[in-house]
């Protein structure tokens, strides 16, 4: 795998030049042809940067398969005894790589991108929980219910079940993405966000609770 | 070098590594420190001719301008405690606010902390942490150079994960002062689980446990072909065997407080440590013991048990347990899936801390590899990596979050703790008065909510920002954390286009003349061993000449007559000869020899390569001529 297959340029494709032997350079490629230097990473979104296709339903076992090749390839500690340009330049890469992965590993940040990437035009609204009057009355009700939960036991209920619902609404997102309905996808991220943050909180009330025993 | 390499038509001579120094891993610990090296991911700590591998990282300044390093300054403490500098990792990239004494009574001199540069007085020397510690890294140094008989130039050095921006700015810089390049600064931990998964072939999910003599670390990774990737860390800089000495000592002093004993002096609090330190060890082995300390002209006597021990030191060790669920928790980990817990640093050897950390995961602990020495194993194996080449990659993360002052006094963080490096992040701020042309920028790093309680890694302004109504300004400030996990930040200001940029590396208060002074003290300092240098120069020449000669000889030996074989293979042997021994002049004399004998050999050898090359090249055209007219 490597960023020069990622994507098939035809007839006239764009090139840039080396920036040490000025030679023509395909946009795709890591490393020039004619001196064999490495070149700066390209302007491309984070799916690309990793060669995986432009999908909600990524296995993290593939995310992270890409993810290590690449980083094998590019990671400055692959450039320790070349010129510091070079090592400067794999810096740029390997860190490229890692704010590719950062944002692709989660669901709901990959879902979020991904939103923004398939229409650039589509304005998120952070205060959908205020539209959706049936999903803010739940997450009074279950932000009230995780205050009132006086044991592990019963945070740990509530995580589960929320774990569940977790599930089922990226099933949801990913059947939203595949039949490109971008506001049932947005509708359901909304209720993502929630879960994850529900989920956090949980786990710094069950914290708090341990320790306040332990102490 | 007169013999000519041939090489191949299109294939390109191997770069020299020969001719270079050698790279090394250490492990520049609290309290001890390790060198070793690595060939064919085979790591071995370097010992002195005794067989120890620990070097104490203890430093005596004498009379001798040369400072003693590691068992004989030790042995000073007790006769000429105040001579001597133990624990000074603790001190790195630190100011005076953040020392800490035993009973009230600090273990240093405090000579100057004039602008925030913190120097000890100690043997009528005025010397910054990093300048001790590169003492110490001179020692190991020339340790490694006497154990190859070879040049040492370049290293990967360890640090604890949970070393902030400053102290590993003042690694790497004492490093420096010691003529080593870093080629990486590797967390420990993660140091430690390359030994581990090297030699293992362990593979999943894996912890490391680290309480060495002044910090803690924990980290949380996952290992799978020779990838090592940290998901998560944390620690404790400031706490570790030392931590559990002082309790140890604060009660010795207690007792001979009220038995009326005066409060010591520097120098005794150093000996009423190291007394403290003989009795955890002690502990860990028996069940009680009975220490006397004399100091002040008063002698009295301490028992202490293991129960006693345990409740003194427990909160301590309560403390690394709180950590390692925090990390686990951070890494939305359970500790069911936790494979195994290394365990490093010989903290760990205590046996309440052994007792605890299994609970923590429901598994015995891996303690197979020597905890002392799997850290410096592992930095080993990284500078083969890195010098060599190799398969296997380490990714690393954030320990603690970054970012910077806003209104208020708060925080508002850049990067995330535990975030993959190298990580560049960037964000926008803007100005609060009319009018405003510049902004201070106060970069910080820690995970509490208030600037002051986080540790303020340094400052700057940025100027020149075109009058505006606030809040119409868009100020960038960019934060970038290399691979060995240092920060470098800037800022500059969007809307207009103009960009007022300022690079800032944040500093620990060493300003550059302070760096320039160090560095050109360190050349002087080289010229007293410099007899050393230019013996182990030498050797590696004739080294590069017997490696160049064999090769040579073993494909063309047939240019040579008899006589010219013989006389040649004798000038080989003697150069052998010479090699081993300490007789720079015996051994530049015999490679003379050897020079001379073998340039005939090296011009015949020259000519045939110039003749298979043209030869070659014919049958190149020939086969292309070929190939073209099949294909018309």
């Amino acid at each position: 795998m490597s960023l020069a297959e990622t994507k098939t340029n035809g007839e006239g494709a764009p090139a840039a030049t080396c920036w040490r032997c000025r030679a023509l350079v395909g946009i795709e490629a890591a490393a020039c042809k004619g001196c064999g230097v490495l070149q700066p990473p390209r302007p491309v979104d984070y799916f690309t940067r990793l060669g995986l296709k432009r999908a909600f339903g990524i296995e993290r076992a593939e995310l992270e398969r890409h993810y290590f090749d690449l980083q094998r390839r590019f990671h400055p500690d692959r450039f320790a005894g070349r010129p510091a340009e070079e090592r400067a330049l794999a810096l740029r890469h390997a860190t490229a790589l890692n704010e590719a992965y950062d944002r692709l590993k989660t669901p709901l940040r990959r879902a979020e991108y991904l939103l923004t990437l398939l229409d650039p035009a589509y304005k998120r609204d952070d205060s959908v929980t205020e539209k959706d009057p049936e999903l803010l009355m739940e997450a009074l009700e279950k932000r009230e219910a995780l205050a009132e939960a006086a044991d592990t036991v019963a945070i740990d209920r509530l995580a589960s079940a929320a774990r569940v619902e977790t599930e089922a609404c990226l099933v949801r997102i990913a059947r939203a993405f595949d039949s490109a309905s971008l506001a049932e996808a947005d509708r359901d991220i909304a209720r993502l966000k929630y879960l994850s943050k529900f989920l956090e909180d949980a786990r710094d009330r069950r914290r708090t609770l341990s320790e306040g025993a332990a102490a | 070098m007169i013999l000519l390499q041939l090489h191949e038509p299109g294939e390109t001579p191997a770069p020299h590594e020969s001719e270079r120094g050698l790279a090394v891993g250490i492990d520049l610990g609290t309290t001890n420190s390790l060198v070793a090296i690595s060939r064919e991911e085979k790591p071995e700590v370097l010992r002195d001719p005794k067989g120890n591998g620990i070097v104490p990282s203890v430093v005596a300044y004498g009379e001798d301008p040369v400072p003693l390093v590691g068992d004989a300054a030790r042995r000073m403490l007790l006769d000429q405690p105040e001579i001597v500098v133990s624990s000074i990792k603790r001190l790195m990239g630190r100011g005076k606010a953040d020392l800490k004494g035993v009973g009230g009574t600090l273990p240093y001199e405090i000579a100057d902390d004039t602008g925030g540069v913190l120097r000890l007085a100690v043997g009528g020397r005025r010397l910054t942490p990093v300048e001790i510690s590169a003492d110490i890294l001179r020692a190991l140094k020339a340790r490694a150079e006497e154990a190859l008989a070879h040049a040492v130039d370049r290293a990967v050095i360890t640090v604890p994960a949970y070393f902030d921006d400053a102290a590993r700015t003042a690694t790497r810089d004492a490093a420096r002062v010691a003529g080593l390049e870093v080629l990486r600064l590797v967390n420990e931990p993660t140091a430690a689980a390359l030994a581990y998964g090297l030699d293992r072939g362990a593979e999943g999910l894996y912890a490391v446990y680290d309480l060495g003599g002044g910090t803690f670390d924990f980290s949380l990774l996952r290992m799978e072909k020779g990838v090592f990737q940290v998901l998560a860390t944390g620690g404790d800089a400031q706490l570790g065997g030392d931590d559990f000495d002082e309790l140890i000592a604060e009660r010795f002093l207690a007792e001979r407080k009220a038995q009326g004993a005066p409060s010591p002096t520097p120098a005794e609090t150093k000996q009423i440590l190291a007394t403290a330190r003989l009795a955890k060890e002690c502990l860990t082995t028996h069940p009680l013991g009975n220490w006397a300390i004399e100091a002040g002209g008063v002698s009295t006597r301490h028992a202490l048990d293991v129960p006693s021990f345990e409740a003194l030191i427990a909160p301590l060790v309560e403390r690394t347990a709180k950590i390692v669920s925090r990390v686990l928790d951070d890494a939305g980990v359970a500790q069911a899936e936790v494979k195994g817990m290394v365990l490093v640093g010989g903290s760990t050897r205590v046996p309440l801390v052994r007792r605890r950390v299994g609970t923590l995961i429901g598994k015995p602990p891996l303690g197979d590899i020597n905890p002392d020495e799997v850290v410096a194993l592992g930095a080993a194996l990284q500078a083969e990596a890195l010098t060599r080449g190799s398969d296997t990659l380490l990714l690393d993360v954030t320990p603690l979050s970054l970012g910077i002052e806003t209104m208020g006094g708060l925080v508002e963080k850049v990067i995330p703790r535990n975030t993959p490096i190298p990580v560049a992040q960037a964000q926008d701020f803007t100005t609060f008065q009319d009018g405003q042309t510049a902004m201070m920028i106060h970069v910080l790093q820690g995970e509490r909510e208030l600037a002051q309680e986080c540790r303020s890694l340094g400052r700057f302004e940025l100027h020149g920002i075109p009058p505006m109504v606030a809040g119409a300004a868009r100020i960038r400030v960019a934060f970038t954390v290399d691979a060995d996990g240092l920060l470098s930040v800037s800022a500059s200001e969007l809307t207009t286009g103009i960009e007022s940029k300022v690079e800032v590396k944040p500093s620990y208060g060493l300003a550059p003349e302070d760096m320039i002074r160090m560095l050109s003290e360190s050349q002087e300092h080289a010229k007293t061993d410099m007899a050393m240098r230019i013996l182990i120069e030498a050797q590696v020449d004739a080294r590069r000449l017997l490696a160049s000669l064999r090769p040579a000889l073993a494909a063309d030996g047939d240019l040579l007559s008899r006589q010219e074989r013989a006389a040649l293979d004798a000038a080989i042997r003697a150069v052998e000869k010479a090699l081993p021994g300490r007789d720079r002049d015996a051994i530049l004399k015999a490679m003379e020899t050897l020079e001379a004998l073998s340039k005939p050999f090296a011009e015949r050898r020259m000519d045939r390569g110039i003749r298979d090359a043209l030869a070659g090249t014919k049958v190149e055209t020939l086969a292309a001529r070929i190939g073209a007219a099949s294909e018309s």
